[in-house]
């Protein structure tokens, strides 16, 4: 036997095989569940909760990158969702353009002010990192809230249609196919990054920066990347968003928008992109049950958040994971 | 013209000293555990609903106040012991999380309790705005800010005379040195909750008559005061108090000369230009990352 095989050997006895794997299984798993859940979807109702999860949990897999792999929070990321949206759908309802362009449109110029502010911005560091992305995202909602002229102000705006080659996009089950199509390339997307030399970058960054940077790492240039990236994420889906519910309101750019969306990452998990599919989609559909709690509806989502981040401090997925591993050793 | 400079600087040290105190909240936690607590803008809240509840069950301002304050101090040290306490191995986003959790908890259980509605504190002394140099000034501003400024004034003696100060400043420079000479660093995150949590609802009682209070107002007292603390300096009591009046003045002059509308947005873009150049804050520490 020579070294090459001995080589190959060993690293089949250290990873698992490729369906155990996030990145095989994992995706497959994604498809299968996105495949198979209009089986049990009864109505427009689940379809739209299903269509909600699935754009949330898009944010949250880019959102997860930036917090999760590089280390960098955001609490503005509610300004580049709702700017992806209101970019769209001003375009095509204020200035007429065909929302195939317009959406596409919104989203690269978002991408390119993420680009602008990010290069300042990412040059501080945790809490100020915090506070600088929660004024650029509290900017943004005070913006669309007074220019009434344009945004409508607080009452919001309608939306129009999207329209593909001809084709109106309309109900709630070919949107659901295109959200979850959606959340399959960005999931997809996002281990490709991770298990490239770049995602090894951010993983680096975020275990010591400087230490990164004595190996070689541009990690002005790599955080950047990953916010332009996680910026571009959150603007596609809240531009499907804004066309797929026809109304896009100013809380979509709010604070608690902003927080919202790191607790589904944080309470998921950081560093997991599951994690983060989990996290939205538990989030997601915990309010919908919870409804039926009517004024306790806060409280006991509240005391949710706490008593999981108090057991499961690393967030639901990694320390399930590692219960599981443990187990099974 | 001198008249409406007056007024509006007037105006914007009242909601100044206000979040002068609940951005010393901010850092007195921080410095404690070196995590952000969200929950400060409820422990504000906690204290003018309070207020108003004791108020209409009919007990004297001199005791509805104090009993108030002492309400949100029960609160924050029941939300430290059941909630941050156990988690305190965490990370600092995972405790983030909690404060934020904790936040919507104290936010629902006021609603369930106080209701949606708005609510107002009778004002201290008399309602009669007073003239003064072609400005008109609420006795209750002058209430809020001598309050505040009697509360830095306490505060700065808690921590440079008495020994529990003194071991909260300790762990703050570092806390396992402070281990180490035997300070009791748990004990310390507890108190800091419990002051904290003091400080923010005296802010809260003292605005209650000027701005109204209800079951959500926590939200952007607790985004206020941390963007003042921020803007000041996150650990730095100067800082704190500096960067709270910095605040109201910003809003205050934004809102008097520019647009009412924009006032917040003046702000956070002054506080993101500061930031930008100093990312400690004004009085900050300029130290340099450890490795």
């Amino acid at each position: 036997m020579d070294a090459a095989a001995n080589v190959s050997e060993a690293r089949r006895a250290v990873l698992p095989r490729w369906w155990a794997r996030p990145r095989g299984g994992g995706l497959l798993l994604l498809a299968a569940v996105i495949a198979g859940l209009p089986l049990v979807l009864a109505n427009n109702y689940f379809y739209e909760v299903a269509i909600l999860v699935a754009l949330n949990a898009t944010v949250c897999v880019g959102l997860n990158l930036l917090i999760g792999y590089a280390g960098q929070i955001s609490l503005g990321h509610a300004g580049f969702f709702a700017l992806g949206g209101y970019g769209s759908a001003i375009l095509a309802a204020r200035y007429g353009v065909p929302p195939w362009l317009s959406l596409p449109l919104a989203c690269a110029a978002v991408a390119l002010l993420a680009l602008l502010i990010g290069r300042p911005t990412l040059r501080l560091k945790g809490h100020t990192l915090a506070m600088a992305t929660l004024g650029l995202g509290v900017i943004v909602s005070i913006v669309i809230n007074t220019e009434d002229r344009i945004t409508g102000g607080p009452d919001g705006m309608a939306v129009p249609p999207l329209v593909l080659f001809g084709w109106t996009v309309a109900g709630e089950q070919t949107w659901y196919w295109i959200a979850g199509a959606v959340l399959l390339v960005t999931v997809w997307l996002a281990f490709n990054l991770i298990e490239s030399p770049s995602g090894r970058a951010l993983r680096a960054l975020h275990g010591s920066e400087v230490a990164a940077q004595t190996l070689g790492i541009d990690s002005g240039r790599t955080k950047l990347q990953v916010f332009v990236l996680s910026a571009l994420v959150a603007a596609v889906a809240g531009a499907l968003m804004a066309h797929y519910a026809g109304f896009i309101t100013p809380a979509k750019a709010s604070f608690m928008h902003s927080v919202e969306l790191v607790i589904m990452v944080v309470f998921g998990g950081m560093a997991s992109v599951f994690g983060a599919v989990v996290g939205a989609a538990v989030l997601t559909m915990l309010p919908q049950v919870l409804t039926v709690l009517k004024d306790y509806e806060m409280m006991v989502f509240g005391a949710v958040l706490v008593a999981t981040m108090v057991f499961f401090p690393q967030g639901l997925v990694p320390t399930l994971a590692q219960w599981w591993a443990r187990r099974s050793a | 013209m001198a008249g409406s400079w007056l007024q509006f600087v007037a105006s914007g040290l009242t909601t100044g000293a206000i979040y002068a105190l609940v951005a010393l909240g901010f850092s007195i936690i921080y410095n404690a555990s070196g995590a952000i607590n969200f929950a400060q803008g409820e422990f504000v809240m906690i204290g003018g609903m309070s207020a108003v509840m004791l108020l209409a069950l009919g007990l004297p301002l001199l005791v509805a106040l104090p009993l108030a304050v002492l309400a949100a101090v029960i609160v924050a040290l029941l939300v430290e012991k059941l909630a941050v306490e156990p988690a305190r191995h965490a990370g600092t986003v995972t405790l983030i999380i909690i404060t934020i959790g904790v936040a919507m908890f104290l936010r629902g259980l006021a609603q369930l309790l106080w209701g949606k509605g708005v609510h107002r504190l009778p004002a201290f002394s008399s309602e009669q705005p007073i003239e003064w140099l072609g400005a008109t000034i609420l006795p209750q501003s002058l209430w809020v800010m001598a309050g505040a400024a009697l509360a830095v004034v306490a505060l700065s003696w808690f921590y440079g005379r008495t020994l529990l100060g003194k071991a909260m400043r300790a762990t703050s420079h570092n806390r396992t040195a402070a281990q180490l000479v035997g300070i009791n660093t748990r004990g310390v995150l507890f108190a800091s909750f419990g002051l904290a949590a003091g400080l923010g609802a005296l802010g809260g009682v003292l605005i209650a008559p000027i701005a109204f209070t209800s079951y959500d107002a926590g939200i952007m007292l607790g985004l206020k005061g941390f963007a003042a603390a921020m803007l000041g300096g996150l650990g730095s009591f100067a800082g704190a108090v500096l960067g709270g009046l910095a605040l109201g003045l910003l809003e205050g002059l934004g809102a008097g000369f520019v647009s009412s509308a924009y006032k917040d947005a003046i702000a956070f873009v002054v506080i993101l230009a500061v930031l930008f150049l100093m990312p400690g804050g004004l009085l900050g520490g300029r130290g340099s990352e450890r490795v």
